[in-house]
């Protein structure tokens, strides 16, 4: 170890470190020069306001990511007064007047998060320093989402969460700058508690398969406390690795636990596989305790109902928005998405879709796009007409309160879309709760300049 | 190891230096001035740098190096939530948690040689991601990764400790008196460690593990090494054991990636375990041959080709390349950019999947030899392009 | 005992997949030399040989029906397959059968695209560093996913298996453990499969003078080359039988597995350790690791073993693997000198 420095340091090449920083020292205050005297992180000053797109465009939810980003297109078109408007015609209160934003067009650029915290900090920097983007908007995972959210927060900027189901996003992790407009697994198990009664009873005994991380845990806990209410048992909580591909290790056991439903707390690729697996090792086919098996995923969408093909037929679950919901601001949105792309939105472009209008609008209500200005009309907010009935954005933790829809994958469909059917419309009253059960701290708001 | 390179060799830092330090000028005009974007070059031109030290001049191939990475990004940020915002403290600590990691994983690693030190290596970093993901999530905060929070309430209970990943102490800088307005950010003395001054911090830094690579290629203990990946048994045969050699530039690649992490988190207070996963120790195994296995430049230009690729060509949409072939008459343009958003965009990873096949195939020796080549262009083959491979700038 | 019997046969399932994706990477990497990094697209493409043999199969004929419209106003349309109204019955059979029958598009696609591989990309390779050959195949295979996701999304596309075999076999009928023990009957099929397959590659290397060849050429290329065989051609075609390998056990997995662009990458860093595990060069050696870390991970899963040691099942595989190279110097059954330096 000790001859590695043998020769070749002398009193010169010490110099020349000092040289190096020297220069550095010399380089550094020409780029101080350039800063301008923004009154908050990046006011626009030309006729145009940028908005970050931030999505996965490669990886598992590339497809849910390119659906976002068709939404987020949409809605840049509508805001500029281009196209039939749709949602801009039923969402009410509106101050938005269809000349883009504060009267500046609506310009946006895009970036890829590849569904990973550190690529997702990545585009959203390089959105908010390069691009001078006033908000970042879009997400398709809990961790992504809360990562950038944090980062918002940090730099001065709004976050908008695209799909985001943990229900700490707007719960441990919460951000003054962020909000959310998805629901989350809270309220998943709240609206799927009445109807699993209805269907499958009082008694019941449940076996959880569990994705090892995060969302998982809190939705395998709000799973657990609503069929627990019910009077269900919990027979066991297993946790299963993320991206497992075979989970036959895991449901071979499920059949000989004396349960009589699978919970599978899985998403995406995990939600796909697990449940294709567990239809072939025949447990719908199974009685138990004299009752018939039954299989529940409590969030999925369509995009994932796709993926499991004849296996989601019968499956009850959650979701936040289906494009066969007949509300006039629903009909109008699939009306003009279809339009335009030729297929209806998914939920996430839903999402996206009405998170572009809520902070469109907050800033024509507010009158700047100052970040203060936007978090005071959004805190609170309440409106209707954007296809969840009517809705609230609550000060306490900036998580959107409105109906919840419990869904089955259906059994006949009448197109490749034609997945899910709406089984309960659960209102919002019977999803609410108190926003302190979460923890978390808001914190200041972040309008400084960047 | 003569005068002669000696001065080329302080030729070389010199350059290195001045390009590195004005980057935010020069590569403003292709859209890669911002700070996040330097920072990036910045800290994974340190990991390429330190990867090549062990697999450059041993030939000795980890594919696990990311799980040091890991490791110094969340032990700075343990520092940060633990002890004070300042990055010193953080930056030593983190270097040091990982040089020990990388003792032990060397240890019991370099039994093997070849592909079997290859998937040991894998197999360690593999573990660490995967408990980081899961199991250590009181350590690590899981998929969420670990960020740095406010303060736990002065009248916290004894289970505080139990709370740490979401409730910070921050012993030294309370001690210090410093107030906290929402959640605080790096600083070094006062001065705030993001944006370009962050990138600053991590260029210095740059400049100086540079040197450090330069003086151990060129050092005894670098001859050694070399001797090692040429002929290891021949080495064996004289009597020299070459296991503390290996050992030793295992430990000090995995203090510079622990380095790299550290400086991740000191720019951006979050670490996630996805850093520690087999496709980010795979990503600094490309960004080295990519460059040019062996070199000194090669590794970090491998480094800023890859960082800058997935940045860049990602944020190209529709309208850019409209905008961008704005000149050519409308009924050639939308075809134009029917092609051409095949390749950025949402197709990122073909243009960089077809660049690697590309390189390898017409220049087997990375970039650095294709520097080499036009070099020997302007020089009129003054002096003919060294072996692909084998070059030494 | 039920739930021991039934670990032991998802361990079963497991290795026979395990050994028989491993098995293809083993020839290339054993055999050639060659650190391939795209045999996991190589497994990629032969799933999507399945899904595109499906679609063409189930090509539609469309008619709009006027009179009903979609949500968002255009005509709604009423979709029959081609091959139901050409064939009628038999071509629902062929539907139906869809997975099993698209292994006769498989092989021969797969063949075309290793040779292709080989003669255009890996050739140039052989005597290049491995460093060089990772870079290059892992570019290529990024290559090769990103085409399959322009065409396909990146959204799991769902396969079924014939409906004859679609459900689960009543296995504990068969030994006398009751009617609770049951499996799926395409898992089955699968390990039936590979079991196969496994021994026609043995059966091909082990008694004909092709492989006899290719055996030498594994030990001393240089030697054989000298006595004046084409060992390059030979090479050739050890390559494209790898190719086909990792193919079928592409296509025949997806129903278990709806087939994304990606899924390549998940099984890419398994399939080393199994052949590293197994040893460098050794067929059987790879095999015998699939099945072992196959068996392990079963076992590591069952909650009796995770309740005392939590997330044994997350890291089973490496920390076996860590294990048995420390043991034995080359892995389960490796050559000595393989891929050492």
């Amino acid at each position: 170890m000790s001859d590695i420095f043998k020769k070749p340091v002398s009193r010169r090449t010490v110099a020349k470190g000092g040289l190096a920083s020297i220069l550095a020292a010399g380089a550094m205050p020409t780029i101080f020069t350039g800063a301008s005297h923004a009154a908050y992180c990046n006011e626009p000053t030309g006729g145009d306001v940028t908005l970050g797109f931030n999505v996965p465009q490669t990886g598992a939810y590339a497809d849910e990511g390119a659906d976002e980003l068709r939404a987020y297109k949409l809605a840049v078109k509508h805001l500029n007064g281009e196209g039939d408007g749709d949602m801009l015609n039923t969402f009410k209160p509106s101050a938005l007047k269809g000349n883009g934003i504060l009267g500046k067009k609506v310009k946006y650029v895009t970036g890829d998060t590849q569904t990973k915290s550190d690529a997702a900090r990545a585009s959203a920097k390089r959105m908010i320093e390069k691009d001078k983007a006033l908000v970042i908007t879009g997400g398709s995972s809990s961790g992504v989402a809360i990562a950038v959210q944090g980062l918002c927060q940090e730099a001065g900027v709004i976050f908008m969460a695209g799909l985001t189901h943990s229900n700490d996003t707007t719960g441990k992790d919460k951000r003054r700058n962020g909000f959310r407009h998805f629901f989350n697994a809270y309220m998943s198990g709240a609206a799927l508690g009445p109807v699993l009664e209805k269907e499958y009873g009082k008694e019941r005994k449940a076996y959880h398969l569990t994705a090892d991380y995060t969302w998982g845990w809190t939705q395998e806990e709000s799973m657990k406390n609503t069929t627990e209410a019910l009077g269900w048992k919990t027979t066991k909580t297993v946790k299963t690795p993320v991206g497992a591909g075979d989970f036959s290790q895991y449901i071979t056991p499920v059949l000989n636990s004396g349960a009589d439903v699978l919970i599978l707390n899985h998403y995406g690729k995990d939600m796909i596989n697990s449940l294709t697996q567990a239809v072939q090792f025949g447990l719908r086919d199974k009685q138990v305790n004299g009752k018939n098996f039954e299989i529940i995923v409590p969030l999925f969408s369509r995009l994932m109902a796709q993926g499991a093909g004849e296996a989601i037929k019968g499956i009850l679950g959650s979701t936040n928005w289906n494009w066969s919901l007949k509300d006039p601001a629903s009909a109008a949105f699939v009306k003009s998405f279809g339009a335009e792309y030729g297929a209806p939105p998914s939920m996430a472009a839903h999402t996206c879709y009405c998170q572009t209008l809520l902070y469109a609008n907050a800033c024509e209500m507010a009158g700047t796009f100052s970040p203060e200005g936007v978090v005071k009309s959004l805190e609170g907010f309440k409106f209707d007409g954007l296809g969840n009935g009517a809705t609230e954005y609550r000060a306490e933790d900036h998580q959107c309160f409105k109906d919840v829809l419990v869904v089955r994958g259906n059994q006949n469909p009448t197109s490749q879309y034609d997945l899910l059917e709406v089984v309960e419309v659960t209102p919002r009253s019977q999803v609410e709760y108190d926003a302190k059960i979460f923890g978390g701290d808001l914190g200041p708001v972040n309008a400084k300049p960047c | 190891m003569n005068g002669n390179s000696t001065r080329s060799d302080f030729l070389l830092l010199i350059i290195f230096a001045a390009v590195v330090l004005t980057a935010p000028i020069t590569l403003a005009p292709i859209g890669a001035g911002y700070p996040d974007i330097l920072q990036k070059f910045a800290i994974y031109g340190i990991f390429a740098i330190g990867f090549n030290i062990l697999f450059g001049l041993t030939g000795y191939l980890s594919f696990g190096h990311a799980a040091f990475l890991g490791v110094g990004s969340y032990a700075s940020v343990w520092m940060f939530k633990l002890f004070t915002m300042n990055v010193i403290p953080a930056v030593i600590f983190s270097v040091a948690l990982a040089g020990v990691f990388a003792l032990l994983i060397g240890f019991v690693s370099l039994r093997r040689s070849g592909i079997y030190f290859s998937i040991l290596t894998l197999a360690f970093a593999q573990m660490s991601y995967n408990l980081a993901y899961s199991v250590l999530t009181p350590l690590t905060n899981g998929e969420t990764g670990l960020q740095v929070r406010h303060l736990a309430p002065a009248d916290r209970g004894p289970d505080y400790v139990l709370k740490l990943v979401n409730e910070d102490l921050r012993w030294v800088d309370q001690a210090f008196g410093v107030v906290e307005h929402g959640i605080p950010i790096t600083n070094l003395f006062g001065m705030k460690m993001s944006g370009y001054p962050g990138f600053y911090f991590c260029a210095v830094i740059l400049i100086i593990a540079f040197f450090i690579a330069m003086r151990i290629s060129r050092s005894n203990f670098g001859m050694m090494l070399k001797a090692i990946k040429s002929n290891q048994n021949r080495l064996q045969y004289t009597g020299v054991n070459t296991r503390p050699y290996l050992l030793t530039a295992f430990i000090i690649s995995g203090m510079y990636a622990g380095l790299a992490g550290s400086l991740l988190a000191v720019t951006d207070p979050l670490a996630g375990a996805e850093r520690m996963q087999w496709t980010a120790s795979g990503e600094v195994v490309l960004m080295t041959i990519l460059g040019g296995v062996g070199t000194l430049i090669g590794p970090f230009l491998g480094a800023t080709l890859i960082k800058g690729f997935s940045a860049l060509f990602s944020s190209y949409n529709e309208n850019i390349l409209h905008q961008f072939f704005s000149f050519l008459p409308e009924f050639m343009q939308d075809g134009v950019v029917a092609v051409a958003s095949m390749f950025v965009g949402e197709g990122w990873e073909l243009t960089l999947g077809l660049l690697f096949v590309i390189i390898m195939l017409f220049l087997p020796g990375g970039l650095m030899q294709g520097f080499y080549l036009i070099l020997g262009l302007f020089k009129r083959k003054k002096t003919s392009p060294p072996a692909a491979g084998k070059s030494e700038a | 005992m039920d739930a021991i019997f039934l670990q032991v046969l998802n361990g079963l399932d497991k290795g026979g997949a395990h050994a028989l994706i491993a098995l293809g990477l083993t020839l290339a990497f054993g055999t050639l030399g060659i650190v391939n990094f795209a045999h996991g697209a190589l497994f990629m493409l032969g799933a999507f040989c399945a899904v595109s043999f499906n679609k063409i199969i189930n090509l539609q004929q469309i008619v709009l029906d006027p009179t009903r419209k979609t949500a968002w106003g255009t005509p709604l349309e009423i979709k029959t397959p081609y091959i139901t109204s050409w064939l009628g019955d038999f071509g629902n059979v062929l539907i139906d059968y869809s997975v099993p029958v698209s292994l006769l598009v498989t092989i021969p696609v797969m063949w075309l695209i290793g040779v292709i591989m080989e003669r255009g990309l890996i050739k140039r390779f052989y005597n290049r560093p491995h460093a060089d050959q990772i870079l290059v195949t892992f570019g290529l295979a990024i290559v090769l996913q990103e085409i399959v996701s322009h065409y396909y999304g990146a959204n799991p596309i769902p396969q079924t298996a014939p409906a004859i075999v679609a459900g689960s076999a009543n296995v504990g009928s068969w030994i006398g453990l009751g009617e609770s023990v049951v499996y799926p009957w395409w898992r089955l099929v699968y390990f039936g499969f590979s079991a196969i397959v496994i021994f026609a590659v043995f059966a091909f290397l082990q008694f004909t003078t092709f492989g006899m060849v290719v055996r030498a050429g594994m030990r001393d290329r240089e030697m054989v080359a000298m006595l004046g065989i084409n060992i390059e051609r030979r090479f050739t075609i050890v390559f494209g039988i790898a190719a086909v390998v990792a193919g079928v056990a592409g296509a025949m997995y997806t129903p278990i597995f709806p087939p994304v662009y990606n899924i390549g990458m998940d099984f890419l860093v398994l399939s080393f350790v199994v052949v590293v595990v197994g040893g460098m060069g050794s067929l059987g050696g790879a095999v015998t690791a699939g099945f072992l870390l196959g068996i392990l991970q079963s076992f590591a899963s069952m909650n009796e073993i995770k309740s005392i040691f939590p997330g044994i099942d997350q890291i089973i595989i490496y920390l076996v693997a860590v294990i048995i190279l420390l043991v034995l110097p080359r892995g389960l059954m490796g050559r000595k000198g393989v891929m050492e330096d």
